[in-house]
């Protein structure tokens, strides 16, 4: 059993989390939140020379034809440097849809512009307050054309394409629109992360190329995005462990440093153990989904509930550990405070996913 | 990253299965598993399942040949715990002698006596406890007071420990004692091994919430020990508790009793308010935080073993396996009960009944929690120990220790 990162991705990581120290990203993330900017272009465009952008994309396709394994590295130093860049939705989402899902002829003709990040694509699944089952999607594709609309879209006021879901026939799949497209309609909506940008799309007669349909597609496509945005909100949960130990370090009150105080001493346990656990679920889901397991349902859900429960541990408790300085826009726990909550919200709530935990394990009837 | 076993440790596995397919049988489900009819009868079956383990080359298997072991390597350890634990095979009684007492004499015993005392603990013929809790000192374990005088080479010990596990049943015991009361808490501790048949041991049990007597106090009245049975130097008894309580920490591991399987079982067998209790939405979001525990704990130990494998020491994920399985033991075990509605109250020691299995998780759990390290003091070494955080302020530092205050007022 070798259960770790081999030394070159190790060594990738590595890499990964210099370069994005050195472009400050944290400082990036604030100038996104407090601009008009929807993203940071200079830093996309850096991340997409690094190669990180075609990373999992296989060299026919314009991509450096490397693995999951490598993509998981990545996303765990871009979510631990709050990098606002349209990444999770391009990579994680509109990328793998088209590499697991599309014809040839959409692989040809998105897969090299994506891997050079000269595109952006973003997914387009939510309809309400209510999250999109196979049921309630109203989106519609008849006839070679897309009707209905999205909320919530992350990077959708900046994506080139959409993956959107919708229902054809009697079956929902997903399709791809060009943001270009007549019929295309983009609002930005406000979000509670302002350094990543959101919007409402809606879709009157637009031209749309239909992927492999099926819902099971939709699933899988959120499994597999799963174990990438866990690794991102482990990285996050990490850094604000790391901040807020950091911070009681150095503050002073009752004439000692408030890391020697055993209720900020536990507090920076539990977070510990938060992390340690999610960790540890989040390489179980890069075993799975780097090796096609049939256990990725099980190990994407497992690894989403244990990240999206550290970083909430660690963000919530960052902004406590800092005091009234944490709860001042000058500081930065509420940058990843916002973002936890984002990447929370970004593919399904913790209930869902716990419930798609519970649901994997009695099909599999692993007990 | 896999999980797949090299040629080499495929073979060992497939080596170990079948020792144990002829040797034992399989579990038949998750409720599936080895239980004595009484203390007595489990310790028998321990010692009898233990000498073929030891004859057959299973024993103690990290341990060199030389004192029953087979020196195997950390992931052929790993898969044997892998394979053993699809059997019902006896266990227990052993993990003090093995998992604590053993390492310590390795480290610090002459070779006479390792040859004497560590093949009879691979054995399994002798039986060992810790003696190291007082009535005043168990957190702050360096505050023991038991006396140690030497005069000439052998030492006269006198106080009282407590909390002994197995010491009624045990035949040695590793000892921690007070031989300098004038120093410093942590400076005037001298560590021993003793024979718990020495003149002057008496050793009386302790009824635990559970109704049973697992521990006992253990009184010392001037019971002599021969200075060679001294395990380190005069005074630097403190450094050596701390390689067992190190080991201590590694050897309570997972907490033992219901967990995610019996938990998701129960809940797809047991009817809740008219329909599956898997049904309802309260009990699979618990299920799933337990099930996302579990995993938790289970692929930190496959970190440890890859970098053990790796010849790496291991990070430090292995300090927070008793700490959440002690908490989800307990949460478990309440959930157990608590879904069998107002009978879960019912008391039964009925062979295989669901709630027993629930009901003995519902006690043992509370001591998991405390024996080997309380929670709070296992949050104290994680934020100290690796995270670097400052300890706490201590009132007695630099104090003689007998003029610091100890133990309830
Ligand atoms: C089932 C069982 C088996 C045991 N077996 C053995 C054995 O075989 N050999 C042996 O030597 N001992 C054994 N023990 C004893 C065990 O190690 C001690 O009970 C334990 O270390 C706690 O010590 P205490 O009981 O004195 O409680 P205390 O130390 O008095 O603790 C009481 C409470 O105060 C808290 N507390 C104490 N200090 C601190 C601190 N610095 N910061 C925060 N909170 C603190 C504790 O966490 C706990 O909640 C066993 C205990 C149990 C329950």
């Amino acid at each position: 059993m070798n259960f770790e990162f081999s030394a070159d991705q190790m060594q990738l990581k590595d890499i990964a989390r210099k370069f994005l120290e050195k472009e400050e990203t944290v400082k990036r993330a604030r100038t996104i939140l407090e601009g008009e900017e929807s993203y940071d272009k200079d830093l996309w465009s850096q991340v997409a020379e690094m190669g990180f952008t075609a990373t999992a994309i296989p060299e026919e396709y314009g991509g450096l034809g490397l693995g999951y394994l490598e993509l998981c590295v990545i996303a765990e130093e871009l979510g631990r440097s709050l990098a606002p860049t349209p990444f999770s939705s391009s990579v994680y989402l509109a990328t793998e849809s088209i590499l697991q899902f599309g014809s040839d002829s959409l692989k040809q003709a998105n897969l090299p512009s994506l891997a050079s990040g000269e595109k952006i694509g973003a997914f387009a699944h939510t309809e309400s307050t209510t999250s999109p089952t196979e049921e309630n999607i109203t989106c519609e594709f008849k006839d070679g054309s897309l009707n209905g609309s999205k909320i919530a879209v992350t990077d959708g006021d900046v994506a080139d394409f959409f993956i959107v879901s919708a229902k054809s026939g009697s079956e929902v799949g997903l399709f791809l629109v060009e943001s270009s497209a007549d019929g295309v309609e983009i609002a930005s909506q406000p979000t509670l992360d302002p350094s990543r940008s959101h919007a409402a799309i809606t879709f009157k007669n637009a031209k749309a190329e239909a992927l492999d349909s099926g819902w099971s597609n939709i699933t899988t496509l959120l499994d597999r995005a799963a174990v990438l945005f866990s690794f991102e909100q482990l990285g996050g949960a990490e850094a604000c462990m790391n901040m807020a130990k950091e911070y009681a370090m150095g503050r002073y009150a009752f004439g000692r440093s408030i890391a020697s105080f055993q209720a900020i001493k536990h507090k920076l346990a539990d977070m510990f153990i938060a992390v340690e656990l999610a960790r540890s679920n989040c390489y179980y889901g890069a075993w799975a989904l780097s090796t096609d397991a049939p256990e990725l349902p099980t190990a994407a859900a497992t690894c989403r509930v244990s990240a999206s429960q550290a970083y909430h541990e660690c963000s919530k408790e960052n902004i406590q550990t800092h005091g009234g300085m944490g709860f001042t826009w000058e500081f930065d726990c509420h940058l990843y405070y916002r973002r936890c909550r984002q990447l929370a919200a970004n593919i399904g709530s913790q209930s869902i996913w716990k419930d798609k935990l519970i649901s994997s394990l009695e099909r599999a009837n692993q007990i | 990253m896999d999980f797949n076993d090299t040629p080499e440790e495929a073979k060992f596995r497939k080596e170990a299965y079948e020792w144990l397919k002829a040797n034992a049988s399989l579990k038949e489900g998750p409720k599936d598993g080895w239980r004595a009819a009484s203390e007595e009868e489990g310790l028998k079956e321990v010692k009898v399942w233990q000498k073929k383990l030891h004859e057959e080359g299973w024993a103690c298997m990290h341990w060199p040949k030389a004192y029953g072991g087979r020196e195997s390597t950390p992931i052929e350890r790993v898969i044997w715990g892998q394979e053993v634990s699809k059997f019902k095979v006896p266990g227990g009684y052993l993990e003090i002698g093995q998992g604590m007492a053993g390492p310590v004499m390795m480290m610090y015993a002459t070779e006479e006596q390792k040859e004497r005392y560590l093949p009879p603990l691979a054995t399994g013929e002798e039986i060992w406890c810790q003696l190291f809790s007082e009535p005043a000192a168990g957190s702050d374990v360096a505050g023991i007071k038991t006396k140690a005088e030497l005069e000439g080479d052998t030492w006269t010990i006198n106080g009282q420990k407590v909390w002994t596990s197995g010491a009624h049943f045990s035949d040695y015991g590793i000892l921690v004692t007070r031989s300098d009361p004038s120093a410093p808490k942590h400076k005037g501790l001298t560590f021993f091994f003793v024979d718990m048949k020495s003149p002057g041991i008496e050793v009386k049990p302790i009824k635990q919430i559970s109704g049973g007597a697992n521990f006992n106090e253990v009184y010392f009245t001037d019971v002599k020990i021969p200075d060679s049975q001294r395990l380190g130097a005069v005074g630097d008894g403190w450094k050596v508790s701390l390689t067992t309580l190190m080991n201590e920490r590694l050897a309570v591991g997972d907490a033992s009793g219901p967990d995610f399987e019996e938990a998701f079982s129960l809940a797809r067998g047991q009817d809740l308010n008219g329909k599956l209790a898997i049904e309802n939405d309260a009990v699979r979001e618990k299920l799933a935080d337990w099930y996302c525990q579990q995993s938790g704990l289970k692929y930190a130990k496959y970190r440890n073993i890859s970098a053990l494998s790796r010849g790496e020491t291991p990070g430090p994920q292995s300090s927070i396996t008793k700490i959440v399985s002690g908490n989800k033991l307990q949460e478990v075990a309440n959930f157990g009960l608590d879904i069998l509605d107002s009978a879960g109250i019912i008391r039964t020691d009925e062979e295989g009944a669901e709630q027993s299995m629930y009901q003995y998780g519902f006690y043992g759990a509370a001591g998991i929690r405390i024996a080997g390290g309380t929670d709070e003091i296992l949050k104290n070494i994680i934020s100290e120990q690796v995270l670097g955080m400052p300890q706490d302020m201590r009132a007695d530092k630099g104090i003689p220790f007998n003029e610091i205050p100890t133990g309830n007022k």
